[in-house]
């Protein structure tokens, strides 16, 4: 056994000509093999990567996939995302508990089944939703869970129950993807969800110089879709700029921000065009090596954008001498995720791409200056690299004459929470709140959720205004709330997701917002005092001003968007304290192990 | 004009705090014509005889009595000051808050080395006061008004913050009485 | 000679050399920027924000940020104080930092800035965690209790004693230092002569044996503030 681990091993790293900077490729492999990273295995891996063991252990205890202990050979990951809750979630995984007879974080006896919660998964328009192995499974009831339990003690194979719901809509069907998953695009636009023909914009590119073809991306004043901004073509030209003979393309398909989701529906549905906005990124700056990073929940479309890039391959458009372009060589790869939110921050992600945990870096430098292996890189979004495409083929003026000034273009919207209509929108930038909600068909609505939790609560009074970068910026994650919701609940709910997200590097985001969430939950509790708003804006000003990454910068904004906008709300349940005690201390539950342990009770209380 | 009341009290501290109030020397003296002293084992009044300026608090809450205790120095005192680091964050008695209490008892009862204990019983009548589940800060339980740090607060800390605050004057301690050991 | 940039901090003129870091210039200039985490001669880590500074208004960590003709930058203002206070004040909260009986009291970095700032208790709930303590190498244990996750004892395993003793494992809250070996430290190769154990700025790794060697009151911060070495650079 033992021997069989070690050659097994041996031959995972050898497959990835034991390199370190490939370490989340093997990690990954192991754990699939053996349903975990064993102490034993960590030691083998160092030794054929020629790393220190505590390097590997680093690595595999940084994400949630990944785990020393083994797993169960089905583990179903149960999405614990704020949608979730509001669908029902917690009655779905009673059900699950006892199906299975283990609560969660836990393995059956039979080291069958293992029960896990896991962060937003990316389905919040087909919620609950979880994971099983690589599965996706959605619309979760009690009596759905049960069944699934139940099939899958038949035929412990998670595939089977892809076919057993129905297949969902588009590629969703395709032989390589077989998902239940549904695209639900209930609004196409003019950019992305139409149309497209096949490489138009690539064809187009190679007749021009790299120059022009960032030239054209700069006048088109295409801005980054994750959700900061950034100038595209600016990126594009510093990367090039940059000295090196080596430079990276690397596509951020990592979108973890609870409420979004519309990646996941441009990857199964324009692949193709994504893959080409890369090819062109390639041209532009100078690279010969493009990066898909997936976040491991995605992990199902793998087999069917591993065969894209085949046929790409076959078609020339990708390889050498792309499109006959003599001297333009471009290949793309995917390297999988494992789980971790951060690594949607571009420096954690290229971190990961690495091999390493995935600590965000310091800047300066930023990417395209020294980024993946510290070579100049250009990170750029899924629906980024879609737009360039689109930008290629149609020319700058039309794509600039969408939108709504210095925001032009469409925004792809993931749109869920209180609404009839959950799913992908196709806007040109400018909408409306207001038109946005009538056309989800949101009623009685007290609060959106604009740019998911690091993004911004607002509130009646805000529905006026626009989605674009000037208003109201976001990658895309826009959750409903009805006016039964609790905001503060709402808000504490999201706190917990960066308490566990944050990666833990520095000081303010890993403990700030412990804190934050603390302090929310004492307020849940009815322990509140009005005192407690200042203490939360100040802690959530050193959170957001001492942080190191944009995680930290932002995971204060529930609790200070909520403050913010929904007062009331805070007002209503803040009493200051009486006597001048503490209204956490809670004597009847600070005696109560020792009431047990003497056997007769407290006499003060 | 009836002279300004001090109370204190050592909870869960080991009297160091108040061997350091005593350390003011003949300043005690002037503390004195200042102050009276209430509820205090200084002057081993039990009960408290009226409202008071200021309570000085030693040591954390480990028991429900001393949560007691201090719950009636909030009631009675003006100003309440956390002297030394126990009350300030639990200090040596904090150290068993990582430990379930069932393991703190047995050893420090039944298996503790050097322990002797025929019985095999961990003492336990009503006169005991009971343990809470971990040393508590005093500014966990009630409001606390200064801190003062150090194990213990040097003496000339104790009496400039008491001088300070008796006669109204802000509280600035130097660099050289602000320490945490 | 290299280009000399002119900038401000806190209204004062400073002079550094093109490719200097705000807090390389500042130190230069006589002027402290409190830091935990730095490490001379290793790459800025900045992890522990302590040196968080105000520059045009955006904040930035003066260990990493590199300095700029006219650049204002904001150090001793209440707002960077209040940010550097709650950070040095979550940490005490996060860990158990009982300094009564810790051999590193008055040559704690982490202690020695919080008496610079003024801190007479954390403004936080002390979270009391649960931590481990390796007490099995011959030489150095390692109390997991006060740890800061600085950093340090990582680069300079790494970087200076070409080792990798150290890293982190773990994410977020339950982020802690590891050694590299199955259990325990005393099967790692740490040597007492190691760089890395000299450098923690708290008492998480301490050499055994040499505790309370100095005693008190001619500590290294008993009577000084921390950073009044720098200060002494002032108009020199």
């Amino acid at each position: 056994m033992a021997k069989n681990l070690k050659q097994i091993i041996e031959n995972i790293c050898a497959r990835y000509q034991n390199d370190r900077t490939r370490m989340m490729d093997i990690v990954r492999a192991v754990q699939e093999q053996f349903g975990g990273v064993s102490p034993e295995a960590i030691d083998l891996i160092a030794q054929s990567t020629d790393a220190h063991r505590v390097e590997v252990e680093s690595v595999v205890s940084f994400y949630a996939f990944l785990s020393q202990k083994p797993k169960g050979k089905v583990i179903i990951r149960l999405c614990n995302d704020v949608v979730d809750q509001m669908k029902g979630v917690q009655a779905v995984a009673r059900a699950f508990s006892e199906e299975l007879g283990i609560g969660f974080g836990e393995t059956t006896p039979d080291s069958w089944y293992t029960l896990e919660w896991a962060p937003c998964i990316g389905m919040c328009d087909q919620a609950p939703a979880a994971l099983i192995n690589d599965v996706m499974v959605t619309n979760l009831t009690t009596d759905k869970a049960k069944e699934i339990v139940r099939a899958l003690k038949l035929n412990p194979n998670p595939p089977i129950l892809s076919t057993r719901y129905g297949l969902g809509d588009g590629n969703n069907a395709n032989a390589l993807v077989q998902s239940m998953v549904q695209n639900n695009v209930k609004k196409t636009g003019e950019v992305l969800l139409c149309d497209v023909p096949a490489d138009a914009g690539l064809r187009k590119a190679i007749q021009k110089t790299p120059e022009e073809v960032i030239a054209e991306v700069e006048a088109s004043k295409l801005r980054g879709r994750g959700g900061a901004g950034f100038p595209t073509g600016l990126k594009w030209k510093f990367t090039r700029g940059s000295k090196g003979p080596e430079k990276f393309i690397l596509c951020n398909a990592d979108e973890g921000e609870p409420g979004t989701f519309k990646d996941r529906v441009l990857l199964t549905e324009r692949a193709h065009l994504v893959f080409e906005g890369m090819t062109i990124g390639g041209y532009a700056i100078g690279a010969t090596t493009g990066i898909l990073y997936l976040r491991g929940e995605y992990a199902y479309l793998r087999p069917f954008l591993e065969d894209i890039l085949q046929k790409r391959r076959a078609a020339n458009l990708l390889g050498n001498n792309i499109l006959g372009k003599d001297g333009f060589h471009f290949d793309i790869r995917i390297q999988m995720g494992a789980g971790a939110y951060i690594c949607g921050e571009e420096t954690s992600l290229i971190s990961s791409c690495e091999g390493l945990r995935g600590d965000p870096k310091n800047r300066p430098p930023f990417p395209p200056q020294q980024g993946y292996l510290r070579k100049p890189t250009s990170v750029n979004n899924v629906e980024t690299f879609a737009a360039v495409a689109r930008i290629l083929d149609k020319g700058a003026a039309w794509f600039a004459a969408i939108g709504s000034g210095k925001s032009t273009g469409t925004k792809l919207l993931s749109i869920s929470g209180d609404c009839k209509n959950p799913g992908v929108y196709e806007y040109p930038f400018g909408v409306q709140v207001r038109t946005l909600l009538q056309d989800v068909g949101a009623e009685n609505t007290q609060a959106l959720l604009i740019g998911g939790p690091s993004g911004q609560f607002i509130g009646a009074e805000s529905f006026d205004k626009t989605i674009c970068y000037d208003d109201l910026a976001t990658g895309g994650a826009i959750v409903i709330f009805n006016k039964d919701r609790n905001m503060i609940k709402i808000a504490q709910e999201y706190m917990e997701f960066f308490v566990e997200e944050s990666c833990g590097y520095c000081t303010p985001c890993r403990v700030g917002n412990v804190l934050i969430d603390k302090c929310l939950q004492k307020i849940l509790a009815g322990q509140g005092e009005p005192s407690d708003i200042e203490y939360l804006q100040n802690l959530g000003n050193t959170v957001k001003k001492g942080s190191r990454c944009g995680l930290g910068q932002t995971s204060p904004n529930p609790a200070l968007t909520t403050i913010k906008n929904f007062r009331a709300v805070y007002d209503a349940v803040l009493k200051p304290a009486q006597d001048g005690m503490q209204p956490t201390f809670d004597l009847k539950a600070a005696v109560s192990d020792a009431e047990a342990l003497a056997g007769r009770h407290s006499v003060i209380h | 004009m009836e002279k300004p009341k001090i109370a204190t009290a050592s909870l869960a501290g080991c009297f160091g705090c108040h061997m350091s109030l005593l350390d003011i020397d003949d300043r005690i003296l002037k503390l004195i014509e200042l102050v009276q002293f209430d509820k205090s084992p200084v002057d081993d009044i039990k009960n408290f005889t009226g409202r008071c300026a200021i309570g000085l608090i030693e040591g954390g809450c480990c028991n429900e009595e001393n949560v007691h205790v201090l719950k009636e120095f909030r009631k009675h005192c003006d100003i309440l000051v956390s002297v030394g680091e126990c009350a300030i964050m639990g200090g040596l008695p904090a150290l068993r808050n990582g430990i379930p209490l069932k393991e703190c008892l047995e050893t420090g009862y039944i298996h503790g080395t050097g322990v002797y204990n025929p019985s095999g019983k961990i003492p336990n009548s009503e006169d005991i006061p009971l343990l809470l589940n971990k040393v508590y800060p005093c500014h966990e339980i009630v409001k606390i008004d200064y801190f003062l740090p150090g194990c213990p607060p040097p003496a000339d800390t104790i009496w400039e913050a008491c001088v300070a605050l008796l006669t109204n004057k802000p509280l600035d301690l130097p660099y050289e009485l602000v320490k945490y050991d | 000679m290299s280009e000399t940039i002119t900038f401000t901090i806190d209204g004062v003129e400073v002079k550094g050399k093109a490719g200097q870091t705000i807090m390389q210039a500042a130190d230069g200039a006589g002027i402290y920027i409190p830091r935990l985490c730095y490490l001379e001669g290793c790459e800025p880590f900045a992890s522990c924000r302590v040196c968080t500074v105000i520059v045009n208004g955006r904040p930035q960590a003066a260990c990493t940020q590199p300095i700029a003709p006219g650049i204002v930058v904001e150090n001793n203002t209440p707002e960077v104080t209040q940010i550097r206070k709650d950070i040095i004040e979550m940490m005490f909260v996060e860990g158990n930092h009982f300094c009564p009986v810790c051999d590193k009291s008055g040559n704690c970095e982490l202690q020695a800035i919080a008496y610079r700032l003024g801190i007479l208790v954390p403004k936080f709930p002390y979270l009391f965690p649960v931590r481990e303590l390796d007490a099995s190498h011959p030489y150095i244990f390692i109390d997991q209790n006060r740890c800061i996750l600085c950093g340090r004892c990582v680069q300079a395993s790494r970087d200076i004693d070409g080792k990798h003793v150290f890293d982190f494992v773990g994410r977020g809250p339950e982020k802690k230092i590891r050694v590299n070996a199955a259990a325990r430290l005393a099967d790692t190769d740490l040597d007492i002569t190691d760089k890395a154990c000299d450098v923690c700025p708290v008492g998480a790794i301490l050499k055994k044996g040499v505790g309370y060697a100095v005693p008190i009151g001619q500590r290294l911060y008993d009577k000084q503030p921390i950073g009044s070495d720098i200060e002494a650079n002032a108009n020199k």
